[in-house]
């Protein structure tokens, strides 16, 4: 509980600097101390436990089905990171606020800053490896946020960018890691995975595992090949650099290789790969480092290098190693955070980082001179110093490794060349910046920065000293704690001792501080140092060469593939249905299983009477009217079909159907050119043509193959309840307006919309009516053809009796609501045609949007109101009533439904005929 | 009698038909009537959601007649579960459309936006093929006049793509039903899976075409590759009110993949077993990847935010592709999660277009925005739940699918996909993001500045973020939720169960239910 406290106050504590801020104009820097000191200080609470030995597990079940809890644990390990988050942070918190300009985002700045600060924390005392994970991707993103927070400046921007990238992608390899973690050891708890060492390296997964893990670990602590993102993580604020960049962030992949030690070190695949990358990185960055003319750029290689430097212990796999690998990790935060501050103290006083243009700053800022020379000299190894103790650790460990059988010598050898290098550009850092001639050509005279801007500097280097003299009772009871909790096991012999007597790696020492010397003013005097070119090509140019490779190539591909062809998605739709259908119809037989009909004359005719019309509409397209009378043959043979299977029902609603679309589709052509142009190409025809010849026997195939064996389906059932329990003959009317009268509710819902959606479409439409025909001969004058007004007008009353005799025959005979409805809709549509919109409307003039959707209600409140009676939705029932003349009659309640069928059908017409009628402005002519 | 289970079609139904009378009333009239009847609509489904959680799978037969001869719908954890978040989404949308005034230029637009969920939820609640067809109809014709709002050349034309394409779909569903009800003789998924698994191996090639055309339209419905080519621009093309409602729309063609095929061709099928397994897999594999680039080319944010929509289709589909309860578990769980992230990105979006005065949401250098700070906070969580960066819900669904897969013939495969596709579209974000956001130019003098966004419209996205975050902080409850969702599809005994009874046997003796 504890822990998850000290974890969450800087996190959800983020928003609270601009909040108190804003509302009581409290200093941004003040509220994030105070949150970084109330989690320091419930930590301290806990450390003496710790440091005794203990380590505190604690927390609850989160997600348990992906593992996942919020479990959290304090032991050395984590108690030592603990402190060097919230201690520098703290540091970190102080020297900004004199770092900042005036003119900064104070609050966005701390609210950042805290942000990661509360991820970090969780990286280091989770107990769950997928919490781990959780907080690592935070540190990334918080991380990107702080390298942007100059935003206006593009290489900051390019360089949080970068940073997101590489460490980014190394966190998706390590979830991946840690996933193959939890499946092999069962559980994602570090206790259980701690314990579970042998299993995993005798797993046959190890090797994949341990790749995972450190290429996670690798990308976030800048381990070459991967190191490259960190100098251009510099162009953040130095407050940001000091904090994340040196001391805590980067140290994140130094703390899972410590932390997973146990379980994944020892083996000569992690001999191999984490002392390979960490000797190459430290030897590499080591050598940039000296050529880089940037403070920042040098401190940066440098931190790559020391990063490299504690990998390589790690990687020995021996428990000294390890222990010196703790020691370093320490020293290396103490010794760089101050550096980093210096050089931002540096920067700010004189308002340049590079060295070719700074000189003699010493007599100008003798203190802060001071203070850099002696964090210089803990970097670089010089005795009395942190640094000079773990570095002769690491020199002690080399000579001890047993991988290398006969080539002992070439860690000695190559850590000894490292420390040349490391010595060298310390040397640099100092006597570039602060000794020689005073600088020429500076923005302003440089002095002392304020006071409470050097304290924190202060206060890391008079660590640096302690360590350094008194190492025993600084650091040792927290380094046993913490090695104790990396080996998770008894700590190997060690002593702190400053001197060891003359031994090969005081020799080492001696070597790296003369040699490290000599060639930095070798260099310096006789080859031209600050002459040197930096080079222009990096893993940046590489890894934002990839992206915009990356992003030419998928636009390219996006833009060929998905081109917005309405013809190339249609044809890729034919040919997933052909696919699938080919593959589907494995082992399926056409030959007839059930006795066929003997084809009759009537029945070839027709059929052939639908192919040619079918085919010929298909290939005549392009002459809208003709292509559309076809159709509309098309649509009378299949309305004919119907009959000839005894389907009045279908064929009725069929015929109807086909005349109104045809007689709407002849509104909208009107408006419209004779012909469509052709636009496909030869090769595009053919191809089309084959498509659609493949698909169509496709369907055809499949009906031929449905219809021609014996079928039994639950139709028994709707022909032998229709008239007892639904109270009607008519058995498709039945199950229109009762068995799925669900369906048909739905249905002209759809019909509505879509008369809701050609409003819509059409409604700021106006086009201006044509006034030739197609053939170029001129509208008749007569706007309105006198036959046809002479018989349209009887026809009107004639069918709307037919309509009301369809309706109400609809339940035991051939009819129905949507019947009806179509042939009231016919014969107002011909009233239009006849009479011109106008006329219809001065004599029609109801809202037909208004009819469907009363007609919708009216068919929706039929169905509620079987609720009434304690039964489902549409439940429908029916009685008999003896009308003195008609007879007995039969009521049903699925005839109030039909009745709302009946009105929306006829509104959608209505709509439709009224929005085309209206497309011309003054009211249209007809055709 | 309980009739709860249809008023979640009822409501939309009612309302959609009595906002379509509204055209004279006042605009806040028709506002709080709309935002009223999805408010209602989010409290029936949580009722339901807690009904079924813990009892059992509620069946509520149509007319009275029994299934399998009427229509039936069907509530269980998994349709509940759908019904709250098309609620949640639809509320939020909702509430964005009033507050940015988009229904100005559509004056139906409330009517359609009801029917659209009307289309939505009675296909997620339907037990029933082709009612499933007919509520299918429902929101595609919707979504076509959604789409078309505002009448812009680039809608018209996407609408275009969208009712083409999808009408062909159709016809490709009615053919698939055709054949499946030729030789099954029913509808009724329960009944379905009853019959299938009996059918002889003369029936079995008709019904398979029937189940892999069902496939095609259900395909193309989710947009899985190669048929989800017409979706980014679709998306991007709308209105963002409607885009970000639509982000549920591709989740109806997802549902039903998991709704039939596990019920009726799952393992237990016959001849027809796991019939859309060896498709489901590469195909998905392949939108999420495309989807990725997608993101990483789009030029503008509309666009990339339709990518989205594919990338994250690809990703739950690669769950639902593993065919196992681990596999459903992970995909109804990131179902959630991205119709929530996906929704929540359209409407940030068109907040941060509205405050580029030259740019819009072209990822282009522009002037600075007035209300950078907030809208650039808005944008970040919202990229950070898309991209499945922890500690938003995105990495806990990716969590859960790639544990799912962990023990899949292809795991490597799978894993590789989803974990290089994330970083591509993180990388996409990052860019996107610092062009936006960091990478500005001085605003042309004398232009006003774009007024704040109102609380209303930045209400919206936040409640939905607000959501994705307590899909993480009770992650726990969530996925033990989604595992028992997963369960039921697993073992869709209990469904076949619920819906036909114990005595499922002898059909014959089943009677109206009176």
């Amino acid at each position: 509980m504890l822990l998850s406290i000290v974890i969450l106050i800087p996190l959800l504590g983020a928003w609270l600097p601009t909040a108190l801020s804003r509302a009581l104009g409290v200093d941004p820097a003040r509220t994030a101390a105070a949150l970084a000191a109330t989690s320091l200080a419930l930590i301290l609470s806990q450390a003496p436990d710790v440091l005794a030995g203990a380590t505190l597990v604690s927390g609850w079940s989160w997600i348990p089905t992906a593992g996942l809890n919020a479990t959290f644990r304090l032991d050395g390990f984590g108690l030592l990171f603990a402190l060097l988050i919230l201690g520098i942070g703290l540091l970190v918190i102080l020297y900004a606020r004199y770092y900042l300009s005036p003119e900064e985002s104070k609050e966005r700045f701390y609210g950042l800053l805290l942000l990661f600060m509360g991820a970090m924390l969780g990286v280091v005392l989770a107990e769950n490896l997928l919490l781990l994970v959780t907080f690592w991707e935070l540190t990334s993103l918080s991380s990107f946020l702080l390298i942007g927070f100059w935003r206006h400046d593009a290489d900051a921007r390019r360089g949080a960018r970068l940073a997101l990238m590489v460490t980014g992608a190394g966190g998706l390899a390590l979830l991946a890691g840690v996933l193959l973690i939890g499946h092999v050891v069962g559980s994602f708890e570090l206790s259980r995975v701690l314990a579970a060492g042998p299993v995993i390296k005798a797993h046959p997964l190890y090797e994949t595992m341990l790749v995972l893990v450190l290429l996670g670990a690798f990308t976030k602590s800048a381990q070459f090949p991967f190191h490259f993102w960190l100098p251009h993580a510099m162009a953040a604020p130095t407050p940001v650099s000091a904090y994340l960049h040196s001391a805590t962030m980067v140290k994140a992949g130094i703390f899972l290789l410590g932390r997973l030690f146990p379980a994944f070190a020892g083996t000569e695949t992690w001999f191999y790969i984490v002392s390979g990358v960490g000797l190459t990185t430290q030897l590499f960055a080591a050598y940039v480092a000296l050529f880089r003319h940037d403070l920042k750029g040098l401190l940066a290689y440098s931190t790559v290098s020391h990063l490299g430097l504690i990998t390589l212990l790690f990687g020995f796999g021996t428990p000294a190693g390890a222990v010196a690998a703790v020691f370093h990790t320490i020293n290396h935060a103490v010794f760089k955070a101050s550096l980093f501050m210096a050089a931002g103290i540096v920067d700010h006083e004189t308002g340049t980082r590079d060295m070719r243009r700074l000189s003699g700053l010493a007599r100008f800022m003798p203190w802060t001179a001071a203070l850099a020379t002696i964090a210089a000299g803990a970097m670089a190894g010089v005795p009395l110093l942190n640094g000079f103790l773990s570095k002769e650790m690491f020199f002690a460990e080399t000579l001890q490794v047993q991988w290398l059988g006969s080539r002992y010598w070439v860690l000695p050898l190559a850590a000894t060349l490292a420390s040349v290098f490391t010595v060298a550009y310390s040397t640099r850092f100092v006597h570039d910046v602060f000794f020689g001639p005073p600088p020429q050509g500076l923005a302003r005279v440089p002095h002392e920065p304020p006071r409470w801007m050097k304290v924190p500097v202060e206060i890391l280097v008079g660590l640096c000293l302690l360590v350094g003299l008194l190492p025993a009772l600084i650091v040792d009871p927290l380094l046993r704690a913490a090695g104790g909790a990396v080996l998770q096991g008894p700590l190997p012999e060690y002593s702190l001792a400053l001197w060891h007597g003359f031994n090969l790696p005081v020799l080492m020492s001696g070597v790296a501080l003369t040699g490290g010397a000599i060639i930095y003013f070798a260099r310096r005097y006789y080859f031209g140092l600050h002459g040197y070119r930096q080079q222009r090509y990096d893993g940046r140019t590489l890894a934002e060469g990839l992206v915009a490779l990356a992003v030419a190539g998928s636009r390219r591909l996006v833009d060929g593939v998905a081109n917005a062809s309405l013809q190339r998605y249609v044809l890729l739709l034919l040919l997933a249905t052909l696919g699938v259908g080919l593959v589907g119809a494995r082992g399926l037989s056409l030959a007839p299983i059930a006795a066929l009909t003997p084809p009759d004359a009537l029945a070839v005719a027709l059929t052939a009477a639908l192919a040619i019309a079918a085919i010929a509409a298909t290939a005549l397209h392009t002459q809208r009217l003709l292509a559309l009378v076809l159709i509309g043959v098309v649509g009378l043979v299949v309305s004919l079909v119907f009959v000839r299977f005894s389907a009045p029902d279908l064929a009725l609603t069929q015929l109807l159907v086909e005349i109104v679309t045809v007689l709407l589709l002849l509104l909208a052509l009107y408006f419209m050119p004779a012909e469509s142009p052709r636009e496909s190409s030869r090769f595009r025809r053919v191809r089309d043509t084959m498509v659609a010849v493949a698909v169509g026997l496709g369907a055809g195939l499949l009906a031929w193959a449905l219809l021609t064996r014996p079928f039994s389906t639950i139709a028994w059932y709707y022909l032998e309840h229709a008239k007892p329990q639904g109270g009607g003959y008519n058995v498709v009317n039945v199950i229109l307006v009762d068995f799925r009268g669900f369906d048909t509710l739905g249905e002209i819902t759809v019909l509505g919309i879509a008369a809701v959606a050609i409003l819509a479409l059409l409604q700021e439409l106006r086009l201006v009516a044509p006034q030739r025909d197609w053939d170029g001969r001129p509208w008749a004058v007569e706007r309105h053809p006198l036959m046809l007004r002479v018989l349209a007008r009887p026809l009107l009353p004639l069918a709307l009796l037919v309509s009301v005799y369809l309706f109400l025959r609809g339940h035991n005979a051939p009819g129905g609501g949507f019947i009806a409805g179509l042939v009231t809709g016919t014969a107002i549509l011909l009233q239009y045609v006849a009479y011109g919109s106008d006329w219809a409307r001065e004599r029609l003039p109801w809202n037909y949007s208004t009819a469907i959707a009363l007609g919708l209600l009216l068919a929706t409140a039929t169905g509620l109101a079987s609720w009434a009676f304690g039964a489902p939705f549409l439940t429908s029932t029916f009685g008999y009533l003896h009308w003195p003349v008609v007879g007995e009659f039969e009521l049903a309640s699925a005839m109030v439904f039909d009745l709302g069928i009946y009105v929306v059908v006829v509104g959608v017409v209505m709509v439709i005929v009224g929005r085309l009628g209206a497309l011309s402005g003054s009211g249209g002519r007809g055709t | 009698m309980n009739h709860l289970p249809i008023v979640p079609i009822l409501l939309p139904l009612i309302a959609g038909s009595v906002l379509l009378l509204s055209t004279r009333w006042p605009a806040t009239a028709r506002h709080a009537f709309s935002l009223a009847a999805v408010v209602a609509q989010l409290a029936v489904a949580i009722t339901l959601l807690v009904m079924v959680t813990d009892g059992p799978i509620r069946v509520y037969a149509l007319g009275g007649w029994a299934p399998p001869f009427g229509i039936v719908l069907v509530v269980d954890r998994l349709a509940a579960a759908l019904l709250v978040l098309t609620a949640i989404v639809a509320c939020a949308s909702l509430l964005y459309a009033v507050a940015r005034d988009t229904e100005a230029a559509a004056p139906r637009f409330h009517a359609l936006f009801q029917f659209q969920l009307l289309g939505i939820q009675g296909a997620f609640l339907t037990g029933d093929l082709f009612n499933l067809f007919v509520f299918f109809e429902v929101l595609l014709i919707a979504s076509y006049a959604l789409l078309l709002h505002g009448l812009a050349a680039d809608r018209v034309r996407a609408a275009l793509h969208v009712v083409v394409l999808n009408l062909i779909g159709s016809a490709l569903f009615l053919l698939g039903v055709a054949l499946i009800y030729g030789v099954a003789g029913t509808l009724n998924f329960a009944d379905l899976a009853r019959v299938i698994p009996a059918l002889t191996s003369a029936d079995a090639p008709l019904a398979r075409i029937g189940a892999l055309l069902l496939l095609v339209v259900f395909a193309l419905k989710s947009a899985l590759l190669p048929l989800g080519f017409w979706l980014p621009r679709a998306y991007g093309a709308a209105a963002a009110a409607v885009a970000a409602l639509f982000a549920v729309l591709t989740k109806v063609g997802v549902y039903a993949v998991l709704r039939v095929y596990p019920l009726a061709f799952g393992p237990q099928a016959g001849e027809l077993a796991n019939v859309a397994e060896p498709w489901l897999l590469p195909l998905a594999l392949a939108t999420l990847a495309f989807g990725a680039l997608g993101v990483l080319a789009a030029r503008s944010l509309r666009l990339a935010a339709g990518w989205v929509v594919l990338y994250s289709v690809g990703s739950l589909l690669v769950a639902v592709a593993l065919f196992s309860a681990d596999g459903y578990a992970a995909a109804i769980y990131y179902t959630v999660h991205s119709t929530l992230a996906s929704a929540a990105l359209f409407l940030v979006v068109d907040l941060v277009a509205a405050d580029r005065t030259t740019a819009g949401d072209r990822l282009d250098a522009a002037d600075a925005m007035p209300h950078g700070a907030l809208l650039g906070s808005f944008f970040f969580f919202t990229a950070v739940a898309v991209a499945g960066v922890p500690p938003l819900s995105g990495f806990v669904g990716k969590v859960l699918i790639l544990d799912a897969a962990g023990a899949h013939p292809a795991a490597a495969l799978i894993w590789s996909s989803l974990l290089g596709a994330a970083l591509v579209v993180i990388v996409a974000f990052a860019r996107a993001g610092s062009a936006v956001f960091w990478r500005t130019v001085p605003a042309p003098a004398g232009a006003p500045p774009p007024p704040r966004p109102s609380l209303a419209a930045l209400a919206a996205p936040a409640a939905i973020l607000g959501c994705v975050a307590a899909l993480v902080i009770w992650g726990g409850s969530a996925t033990a939720f989604a595992q028992a969702a997963a369960r039921d599809l697993d073992n869709p005994a209990g469904y076949i169960e619920a819906v036909l009874g114990g005595d499922h046997a002898q059909p014959d003796d089943r009677r109206r239910l009176r």
